[in-house]
């Protein structure tokens, strides 16, 4: 007993009671169960053919993937959700105005924490591991019982040690280091495992490169990509976290299953080619003309990538032959950007900006691809007409190169500008 | 339904979830009628060929991308009455559990059209096309049981009582 932990197994032992390892089944209560509007409507059906009581305080509503409303179809969807939350007095419903897409929302109204075991009817809700909460996405009808009950049960995953040293270069970050990983790995690399990163390289790698690290665990199949909780993951947090947290970290000795080593002062700017995230190829070798550049999502979405991407496009012009679609991902990151000048640097590269929505990520609205059209994008998948037209082309990149493609009007580093 | 005999229906690795169903038909006024836009972008022919009963062949990560639920349930309206393939995404492998679709992690060699019987508690997959057999491995008692109640809710509904 008592045999060395990581901290997926701490984390799932400490919710479910059981002193659990890699490889167990378990039946764990979860801090938080969250659905969007696309997921929502199944959930809704199913837990109300249960006829139970909700578990109203642990459920988060949020409508996000085509809101504000679409079309009539999205609209009577999205309705849908706010009948739910009134009928069943759920206080975590967020309306359009308070809105944002789900993942980011999560983080500034202090859902996520470190420590605590979230589920999602969305893949990308293993992005709370960026804090070291242990987070994974769940279908409609799992959310639904977790609505109903609680709890759900669990396979607590082996675990892909990911040890970190150095630190990135500029104009390099953490989306550069996931795709580089997904690439190394593949797709299905890590499925059924959790990652868990660790090394002397954490500490140099911002809590927002983290959480894009984690939201893309997903990628290579993962079950959930976690870091550990540090003095930057307490700072980052302090000002929106919800009531109490517990950091978990992982046991010396605890069991991995496989061990990836990346210096980060070795990465270089990355793309990843349609169309799989493992297609990942260095942005200098690329030569592609693009039509459109989104910056956004649960991916990077976040203030920090709004930063990155103004001080590459700052005094300079967005190209005739590209439309630059800039999405915050929350009512918090608008705010910040308005605060801090960013709008208007923007603006006056000739970008459009719209309000919080995961919107053309997805194909959903607000920036889908015609024919043959090709747009390099903060996101995170690049699938067969993933924005728009099965003939149309995703490039997945970090929102430096984003910004720096906008203004070339082909996928380059900003140091080519 | 512990043998199920079917046409097979051929795909490669790595089938995302937006293959199968994609966003934009994502709206509950579609819940209904989902089988009418499976792998509209990629195979658009098939939604009106896949017969009842037929079988999905496929290689590895079948299911990966988002955890839409739409997926499972468009193939289960579509009357796909199993899906073969050398690995499973892990939500997709979830929420089928959940809906009632019946997934074998196999790798089976066969042609698109080939005949497939997949004989459940028996662990093996017969083409009678080729005549060739394949043999998988049992779920986990956990699994098993999950199944045999009729998904989580129906367990659920159980331990109500």
């Amino acid at each position: 007993m008592n045999r060395p932990k990581t901290i997926a197994e701490k984390i799932l032992s400490q919710k479910s009671g059981v002193d659990a390892y890699a490889g167990q089944i378990v039946e764990a209560e979860v801090d938080y169960v969250m659905v969007n509007d696309v997921t929502g409507p199944i959930a809704f059906r199913e837990f109300e053919k249960l006829g139970m009581e909700a578990e109203r305080d642990r459920i988060v509503l949020i409508p996000d993937h085509y809101v504000p409303n679409k079309d009539i179809a999205s609209a009577e969807q999205a309705k849908e959700m706010r009948d739910f939350a009134r009928r069943h007095d759920i206080r975590n419903y967020f309306e359009v105005g308070r809105t944002g897409v789900c993942h980011q929302l999560m983080i500034d109204e202090g859902f996520a924490a470190p420590g605590r075991l979230i589920i999602g009817a969305d893949s990308h809700t293993c992005t709370y591991g960026g804090l070291g909460a242990f987070s994974t996405g769940v279908g409609s009808t799992e959310a639904a019982a977790a609505f109903a009950t609680g709890r759900l049960w669990f396979k607590v995953p082996e675990s892909i040690k990911v040890e970190l040293h150095g630190a990135f270069r500029p104009h390099v970050g953490g989306k550069d280091l996931i795709i580089r990983i997904i690439t190394d790995i593949g797709v299905d690399g890590a499925t059924y495992k959790a990652f868990e990163f660790c090394g002397p390289g954490v500490a140099n790698v911002p809590v927002a490169d983290r959480l894009t690290i984690a939201n893309m665990a997903i990628e290579a199949g993962g079950k959930a990509g976690i870091f550990p909780c540090d003095h930057l993951t307490v700072e980052h947090i302090k000002d929106t976290v919800k009531g109490d947290y517990q950091p978990v970290s992982a046991d010396d000795g605890a069991e991995y299953c496989q061990v990836l080593r990346y210096d980060l002062s070795q990465l270089e700017p990355m793309v990843a080619f349609p169309h799989l995230p493992e297609n990942g190829r260095l942005v200098k070798d690329a030569d592609v003309v693009i039509d459109q550049a989104w910056l956004g999502s649960c991916t990077n979405g976040r203030i920090e990538d709004m930063r990155i991407a103004a001080a590459v496009i700052k005094g300079r012009q967005v190209h005739p032959g590209v439309r630059f679609l800039v999405v915050p991902a929350s009512p918090r990151v608008f705010r910040q950007m308005l605060e801090e000048g960013l709008m208007q640097v923007f603006m006056d590269a000739g970008a459009y900006i719209s309000g919080p929505t995961c919107g053309a990520c997805l194909g959903g609205h607000m920036g889908i691809l015609a024919k043959g059209e090709r747009c390099v994008s903060s996101t995170n998948r690049n699938f067969i007409g993933r924005m728009g037209h099965k003939e149309s082309e995703v490039y997945l990149a970090g929102p430096a190169v984003v910004a720096a493609s906008a203004v070339a009007g082909r996928i380059v580093r900003p140091e080519d500008l | 339904m512990d043998k199920i005999r079917g046409k097979v229906w051929r795909f490669g690795d790595h089938v995302d979830t937006d293959q199968i169903i994609p966003a934009e038909r994502l709206v509950a006024e579609n819940l209904g009628c989902m089988d009418r836009f499976i792998f509209e972008k990629v195979r658009p022919e098939l939604a009106g060929a896949i017969g009842d009963g037929d079988i999905i062949l496929a290689g590895k990560n079948f299911g990966c991308g988002s955890s839409r639920e739409h997926a499972p349930r468009s193939l289960i309206q579509a009357g796909v009455s199993c899906i073969v393939a050398e690995s499973f995404a892990r939500i997709f492998f979830r929420n089928s559990l959940n809906v009632g679709l019946l997934l074998v992690e196999c790798k089976v060699d066969a042609a698109e059209g080939d005949e497939l019987e997949v004989d459940v508690s028996g662990g093996e997959v017969r083409n009678l096309s080729s005549h060739k057999t394949f043999q998988f491995p049992p779920y986990p008692e956990f699994i098993r049981d999950l199944v045999a109640k009729g998904g989580l809710m129906a367990k659920i509904k159980e331990e109500q009582r």
